[in-house]
């Protein structure tokens, strides 16, 4: 009997082309399939450096986010007040007119009245570069609320970071800790990695509240209490320490380890690292009993121990310092246990496995190599313990320290940048920190001037605060003021608020791009949209004018005056630099591009290319010529192209110069663009074998680097265990130097400014009562969710369309709280209803839920009574912008103090049993007008 | 499982039309030509009727109905097939026998064998449209023995009280009809009664664990979906278990009040078989409702069910 | 035709790794995003934007709560299913059409859309909820193997894999001929000891299952690192002086001293 024909060469489309995805941050190659124009079929690109061939569940959802209803049609002027949603659609003349008056205006009376905040912007090598154009210091993109303590904490300690900066060695890691990550900007890079460690049987230990994802497949999960990861790594290096299992030669060459400290207190070089008249670090020599300048060759110098010079100063080593710090009883195991909710006995377990495998299981490669003294090295030592960390340890209030802790512990057993460790990601290593500052001191901002420098930077003392003589912060956000002294990545989560309470002054136009900030990324929604809506006794708006370009119809888009729709991530041109966040690979350096795919069907236009007209209406410099022609006349691609940084780098590393063959280096290349898309639209540069490891002390790949342009010149970058920059701060505070703190900072400077990382009690919990709120709330990323811009996704909605909040069923039951019931979380700041679900598999002192599931009413192009939005909750509701008062009345923000990243899940809660079990979450606010097309 | 009221309409009424088609069968066997020509067209016609109904109102629930003579060719594996195949093979030879019966065909000598093929085909057809639930291993409560039985019990007591009900306006009313309907119905409510108790205590012996292979200790934990999708809107119907029980009683007082109406009209007027044939119908309809209501599908265990 | 073949002549199918699975969803959306264009298009998506949306989806990827044995907490195991393309399928029996069907080649159990009535018998005859009515349609669908990928030569060779064997991020999905006991996929099932889903069901499905791996949070390699007795501090100076005893280590000099360079 025949059985039906089906047809296995089905070709359903005519064309294929490749371009990258921006379904989320991770930035993988994708191959779209198009017919007649049309989008297909979307999967991952084989050759592609970052996803090799998969794609993750959003990324093959993305049609449903090019086609969405969601997506706006026309430049939008907002005729009703701010919120209403009354809109009168204009065309892009009409938009670009008003945007050049106020923005004109601004930069001709005083440029800081312009605050310009782009979100989730992979641009940032131009938007950056555009403020400083302008003159603003107030620009930053998401990185202040997402993850700067991260990246912090790397750059100010080896001169890379988890952020991004780095990856695993998946290749050879046997033991892989990971810490509080859900998802993480590498989606994919991470699933992939995780897969080959399975693989090969390498143990995999996952510390997080939530046995979930990536926790759930760990062979160990620790389900450790939220803001206590400093004590339990701490522990761990108590008892390496304690039992000396620690990798000596690493210490003493590569980080500052065996610098001399001056122990003089009460002076003004207190804890200051001992110098020689060149500004060389000193260290010990045991053989002549006397210091020698650091970093030469010859026998090793003194690891530990306390000194006396000959002038009578007391020196001693930093590493001394730190072993003295870890070794103290607060860190052992035994005394750490009960806080961490682990065993003691677990602990001293993971810490010997650790030993173990760094010591007894190290690797070597057959691969020589040169270290920056000249040493060669006959083969690459290994010691294959990786490490992982992201938000689980960053959105706290303590996730500075915490995250150096980590990299102490990781620089004890030397595994960074070694096989089986931790790697850098070029144009990684930095110097520590990169030697770029920011500008925006007092007179730096001048009408109708550039700043003389880039808005974000590294700042490595008291001098380099953007403060006046009072210490009043210069920023909008008060990023490198006292209150954030080393906020690298700005203060975003700050900006309205501020702007509204005209703290520390008032603005005039707010310019945001790619933020949902009047929802999921808003600490304190309902306060921020007051502030948002604010009006002045004269009945006009505190914040005057909001331009915002978003591409969907968010919950933001209904508080600004002028919106400039932007087109989707298939339907333009846009660049991943080198000059942003690196798409490198462990091996190499790496860069890519997006094209155009389709065509528009919208009178909407590609963000980067709208600021690069603003920015030649408005007469920036930068993008205009002599005789006030536009520089880029052809908009993103031109300057993608043209654009030069310095003489040969531009914003794209691969096929420069005249033949297109030159890397990295290299005269502009008209046809770059078109080498790209023949390339399959990125470009990577495999870094030879020899110059894969110690890359931070590795002289051939320093002396390539340095030609690569990634650094000035060729100095090794020693890791800087303990941390000169935060004595700086901490001197500042006792009054030492030139740049003071106010009086009513200084304790909290002294405090949080300790060269030696250590542990603190997150802010939240160490002021709210603990029998009030005893429990603790956090949130982890859906990995078939972006933020806020998945649920208007025809087909991830389907697979997350509402969230609960989730309770462990011990603590339900002591509650009285049983599976499904709604309940009220409360915290100091607010209340919220919420439906719940109960599970085993997490830490009983915590509650969590799904992130930005949540919707308003009207958003979205969904129906108004769509789960997301009757059903659906944010905790961000309940996260205060600010802690409670302190001394003096003063309201720090609800941030880490020394890097001003947003404390998300330092929030602490109760959970009751609703009276009201109606099946509606709680708060519910009005329906806005649906903006979509 | 899902209670669509196409099917229940489909089994309850095409099962009365086959059971009076196949006692009128046994009429014209018992009494050939010589008995009421119009009596045996007016019960022809409405068993046609109803079987016809009922075999409309599941072609029209299907997805594609203009493709349902498709559903003929499968008969060497599929009961649904052989059902379709058998229901319709039921019209030509009813039609035959009834056209011998009224002479319009002359060949009384045929009418006894079609009146004996015309009970068969319709057995026949009964018993495919038990199989096609009873030969689901997927669903204990239709898996099981007393499907079958219960089906042809069903269509047999339905059609029995109907016939009387007809008879009597033919004058064809006999005590031999009003028996074989009063033992109908009991039997009915007799194996029903069996079938329930039994599939009330069969163990429950697939559980999570066994559907999803992950040891004793398993639980749903977050479905695929925040929505529901066709599983769950198919298979995932239940039914509260008093509210079941309730409606069991239910059937019950129907065969009940069918039975003591039929029993009646030995005695009282023979009219009281028109309330009997309907109490009956009602008791099928209720009964068929359960029968989906109450049946519980494997797939349930991978959305949540513990056990089934 | 639904009498099922007596014997195909491969028997492929789909190896999922449990232990691995981290329940991303990519195998969904990919599935989805093929099969809305493929053969089985369209694949609708009812009321999309509504408060009920109801789509047709062939993988869905279900979320336990598991506690193994002797072990304190629980955990989540995820697990994809999808038509497992039984051996003994009554999905493919019942059916009065012959549109459902198991080919002879491949053992792949497809519907065949032309002739399918959308009477659902077949899907009350799966135990495994892989059947799913599109209720737009009118017609069953179900997960095809992705029979127009594996040998479709529009293709580039390594990309005749399902859709969703190629998007799994963690390579969690496998995908071969379980016919032949030397492919790659009988081998994982081997050494892995793969399981038959629901096998008391009988269907003898081709599909295998890889069992989560026993959790290592107590099995360990190293020697324990007790509470040390005395001053630790103490302890590590002595084991710091003894350092500066010991030689060089590993490297030598070979090259000029750069740090000169260095200085300043
Ligand atoms: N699919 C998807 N991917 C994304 C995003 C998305 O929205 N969706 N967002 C992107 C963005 S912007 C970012 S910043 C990254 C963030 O990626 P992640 O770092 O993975 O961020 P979260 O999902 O917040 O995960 C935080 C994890 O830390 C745990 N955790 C919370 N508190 C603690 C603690 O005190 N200690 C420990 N050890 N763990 C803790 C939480 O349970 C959670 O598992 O993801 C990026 N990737
Ligand atoms: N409770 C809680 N809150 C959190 C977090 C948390 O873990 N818990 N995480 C925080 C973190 S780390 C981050 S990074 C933020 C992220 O929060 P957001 O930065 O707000 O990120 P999204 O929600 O993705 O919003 C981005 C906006 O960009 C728009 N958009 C999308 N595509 C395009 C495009 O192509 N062009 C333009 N112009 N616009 C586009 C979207 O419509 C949306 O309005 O959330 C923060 N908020
Ligand atoms: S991880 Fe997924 S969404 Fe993010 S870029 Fe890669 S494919 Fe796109
Ligand atoms: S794609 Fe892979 S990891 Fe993701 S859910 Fe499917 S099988 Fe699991
Ligand atoms: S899984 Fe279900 S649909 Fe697939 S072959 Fe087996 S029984 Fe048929
Ligand atoms: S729904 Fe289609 S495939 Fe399934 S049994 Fe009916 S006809 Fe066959
Ligand atoms: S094999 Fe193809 S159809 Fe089947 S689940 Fe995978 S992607 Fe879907
Ligand atoms: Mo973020």
């Amino acid at each position: 009997m025949l059985q039906p024909t089906v047809d296995t060469q089905i070709k359903t489309w005519d064309e294929i082309k490749t371009t990258t995805c921006y379904m989320c941050a991770c930035r993988c190659g994708i191959k779209v399939y198009l017919k007649d124009g049309t989008v297909k079929y979307i999967e991952g690109n084989r050759d592609h450096p970052v996803n090799k061939g998969v794609i993750c569940g959003k990324g093959a959802a993305g049609i449903m986010q090019h086609t969405s209803p969601a997506r706006l049609s026309k430049p939008l002027l907002r005729v009703g007040e701010r919120g209403a949603g009354e809109f009168k659609e204009i065309e892009w003349d009409e938009a670009l007119t008003i945007a050049t008056s106020w923005l004109k205006e601004v930069r001709g009376s005083d440029p800081r009245k312009l605050a310009f905040f782009t979100g989730r912007d992979q641009s940032q090598g131009l938007t950056g570069w555009w403020a400083s154009q302008f003159g603003t210091p107030n620009y930053a993109a998401h990185g202040g609320f997402c993850s700067v303590n991260m990246a912090a904490a790397g750059l100010y300690t080896y001169g890379g970071s988890f952020w991004e900066f780095g990856e695993p060695d998946w290749k050879h890691a046997r033991y892989f800790l990971l810490f509080g990550v859900a998802e993480d900007h590498a989606s994919n890079p991470l699933k992939m990695g995780l897969g080959k460690l399975k693989e090969r049987g390498a143990k995999i230990v996952s510390i997080n509240p939530v046995r979930t994802g990536y926790s759930a497949i760990a062979d160990e999960w620790i389900g450790i209490r939220p803001g206590t990861d400093g004590l339990f790594v701490g522990a761990l290096i108590h008892v390496l320490l304690e039992h000396q299992k620690i990798d000596a030669e690493y210490l003493t060459r590569y980080t500052n380890s065996a610098w001399l400290i001056i122990e003089n207190a009460g002076s003004a070089e207190d804890g200051l690292v001992l110098r020689n008249s060149a500004g060389t670090p000193l260290v010990w020599d045991p053989t002549t009993s006397a210091t020698k300048v650091a970093m030469t060759y010859g026998a090793d110098p003194a690891l530990m121990g306390r000194f006396t010079l000959p002038d009578g100063r007391k020196v001693v080593t930093s590493f001394t310092l730190i072993a003295e710090r870890f070794l103290k009883e607060e860190y052992a195991p035994e005394v750490v246990a009960p806080r961490c909710g682990i065993e003691a006995a677990t602990i001293r377990r993971i810490a010997g496995e650790l030993a173990h495998t760094a010591f007894e299981d190290s690797i070597e490669l057959d691969i020589p190599w040169t270290d920056y003294l000249g040493r060669r090295h006959e083969k690459t030592l290994g010691r294959p313990v990786a490490m992982h960390a992201m938000r689980g340890i960053s959105a706290h209030s303590n996730g500075f320290h915490t995250c150096r802790t980590i990299h102490i512990l990781q620089i004890m057993l030397g595994t960074i940048d070694v096989p089986g460790g931790s790697r850098y990601k070029p144009p990684f290593p930095k110097a520590i920190p990169p030697h770029v500052k920011p500008a925006g001191k007092p007179g730096q901002v001048q009408p109708n001037k550039p700043l003389p420098g880039p808005p974000l930077g590294f700042i490595t003392s008291p001098e380099d605060l953007l403060v006046d003589a009072e210490g009043t912060p210069q920023r909008i956000d008060k990023a490198y003021s006292w209150d954030a002294p080393l906020a690298a990545h700005g203060m975003m989560h700050m900006v309205i608020n501020n702007a509204s309470k005209g703290d520390p002054y008032n603005i005039d136009v707010l310019f945001m791009y790619m933020a949902n900030m009047g929802w999921n990324s808003a600490m304190n929604v309902p306060d921020t949209i007051q502030a948002l809506t604010a009006k002045k006794p004269d009945g006009s708006y505190v914040i005057p004018k909001i331009i915002y370009s978003d591409a969907y119809a968010s919950e933001t888009v209904h508080y600004a005056d002028l919106i400039l729709p932007d087109t989707t991530y298939l339907e333009r041109w846009d660049c991943i630099s080198m000059l942003d966040r690196p798409i490198s690979e462990a091996d190499g350096p790496a860069d890519s591009i997006r094209q155009p795919v389709v065509e528009l069907d919208r009178d909407v236009r590609p963000f980067q290319s709208v600021l690069i007209d603003l920015g030649h209406r408005i007469g920036l410099p930068g993008l205009t010529n002599a005789d006030g022609s536009a520089r880029y006349p052809g908009g993103y691609p031109d300057y993608i192209v043209n654009h030069e940084r310095a003489p040969g780098l531009g914003p794209l590393a691969g096929f420069r110069g005249g033949d297109g063959k030159s890397s990295g280096r290299g005269a502009v290349n008209p046809h770059q663009l078109k080498a790209y898309i023949d390339n399959g639209c990125h470009w990577y540069h495999e870094l030879p074998e020899h110059m894969r490891y110690y890359r931070h002390v590795n002289w051939d790949y320093l002396d390539w680097a340095t030609f690569f342009g990634f650094m000035g010149k060729p100095e090794p970058i020693i890791h800087q265990v303990y941390s000169e920059t935060l004595q700086k701060f901490r001197l500042a505070a006792r009054g030492h130097g030139k740049v003071l703190p106010p009086e009513q900072h200084r304790k909290r400077i002294e405090t949080y400014f300790d060269p030696i990382p250590f542990w603190y009690e997150p802010f939240e919990e160490a002021m709210v009562s603990n029998n009030e709120f005893p429990m603790h709330a956090i949130t982890q990323r859906p990995m078939a969710m972006y933020h806020s811009w998945g649920s208007q996704n025809t087909w991830l909605r389907q697979i997350l369309g509402r969230n609960w909040l989730y309770v462990h069923k011990q603590r339900a039951a002591d509650l009285g709280i049983a599976d499904g019931d709604w309940v009220n979380v409360t915290s100091h700041h607010g209340t919220i209803k919420c439906q719940t679900k109960l599970m085993e598999g997490q830490n009983e002192d915590t509650v969590w839920t799904w992130n930005a599931i949540g919707k308003r009413s009207g958003t979205w192009g969904l129906d108004a009574n769509a789960p997301e939005a009757k059903k659906g909750f944010l905790l961000n509701h309940l996260i205060s912008d600010l802690l409670p008062e302190r001394e003096g009345g003063y309201r720090y923000s609800n941030s880490d103090p020394v890097t001003g990243q947003a404390a998300w899940y330092d929030l602490r809660v109760r959970v009751e049993k609703a009276v009201d079990q109606s099946e509606e979450s709680a708060p519910q606010f009005a329906v806005v007008k649906d903006l979509g097309k | 499982m899902n209670p669509a009221y196409s099917v229940i309409l489909f089994t309850t009424a095409s099962g009365a039309g086959y059971g009076l088609l196949a006692l009128l069968g046994l009429v014209g066997f018992n009494h050939g030509t010589t008995s009421s020509q119009t009596f045996a067209l007016t019960t022809a016609f409405i068993a046609l009727a109803l079987i016809t109904s009922g075999l409309l109102s599941s072609t029209l629930h299907l997805g594609h109905p203009e493709r349902a003579w498709r559903a003929l060719s499968q008969w060497r594996s599929s009961w649904l097939s052989r059902e379709g195949v058998a229901a319709i093979a039921t019209y030509p030879v009813a039609l035959f026998f009834i056209a011998t019966w009224s002479g319009l065909l002359d060949a009384p000598a045929l009418i006894k064998p079609l009146g004996i093929l015309t009970i068969i085909i319709c057995t026949v057809t009964v018993i495919c449209t038990a199989m096609i639930y009873r030969s689901l291993r997927t669903i204990r409560q239709w898996n099981h023995k007393l499907v079958v039985p219960v089906y042809l019990a069903f269509a047999l007591a339905t059609g029995a009280t109907l016939l009387p009900a007809v008879a009597i306006w033919f004058e064809r009313w006999q005590i031999f009809q009003a028996i074989l309907a009063a033992v109908a119905i009991a039997s009915v409510a007799a194996i029903k009664f069996v079938y329930w108790r039994s599939i009330d205590n069969i163990p429950r012996t697939h559980t999570t664990g066994e559907a999803t292979g992950l040891g004793k200790d398993v639980r749903m934990w977050e479905l695929p979906h925040t929505n529901t999708n066709f599983i769950q809107k198919e298979m995932g119907f239940v039914v509260a278990r008093k509210h079941a029980l309730q409606l069991r009683k239910l059937v019950f007082l129907f065969l009940a009040v069918a039975l003591l109406a039929t029993v009646s009209t030995m005695f009282a007027t023979p009219y009281l078989a028109i309330p009997a044939a309907l109490f009956a119908i009602l008791a099928a309809v209720f009964e068929r409702w359960l029968f989906f209501a109450e049946a519980e599908h494997v797939v349930t265990l991978y959305y949540g069910k513990a056990a089934v | 035709m639904t009498t099922l073949p007596t014997h195909t002549t491969k028997k492929l199918g789909l190896v999922i790794d449990l232990d691995t699975c981290v329940g991303c969803q990519a195998c969904a959306t990919s599935c989805k995003e093929w099969n809305s264009q493929g053969i089985s298009a369209p694949l609708t998506d009812a009321k999309p934007r509504s408060a009920e949306p109801m789509g047709t989806w062939l993988n869905r990827i279900h979320g336990y709560e598991v506690k193994e044995e002797g072990s304190a907490h629980s955990r989540i195991v995820h697990m994809p299913r999808s038509c497992l393309h039984c051996e003994d399928a009554a999905c493919v029996t019942v059916c009065p059409t012959g549109a459902s069907y198991k080919r002879q080649e491949d053992g792949i159990v497809l519907v065949n859309p032309e002739t399918c009535i959308g009477c659902k018998l077949c899907s009350w005859a799966c135990p495994y909820g892989a059947r799913e009515y599109d209720y737009t349609e009118g017609v069953m669908k179900k997960c095809t193997l992705c029979v127009d990928r594996i040998y479709n030569e529009n293709l580039d060779e390594p990309d005749r894999v399902p859709a969703c064997v190629k998007a799994c991020p963690t390579g969690a999905r496998h995908f071969g001929d379980l016919g032949d006991g030397n492919s790659a996929v009988s081998q994982l099932v081997k050494d892995r000891g793969g399981y038959d889903l629901f096998s008391e069901m009988g269907y003898k499905p081709t599909n295998k299952y890889l069992p989560p791996r026993k959790r290592r949070d107590t099995v360990t390699t190293a020697e324990a690192m007790p509470k040390s007795t005395g001053s630790a501090m103490d302890k590590l100076f002595a084991w710091a002086d003894k350092l500066l005893t010991v030689s060089e280590g590993p490297s030598t000099m070979s090259q000029p001293d750069n740090s000169a360079k260095l200085e300043g």
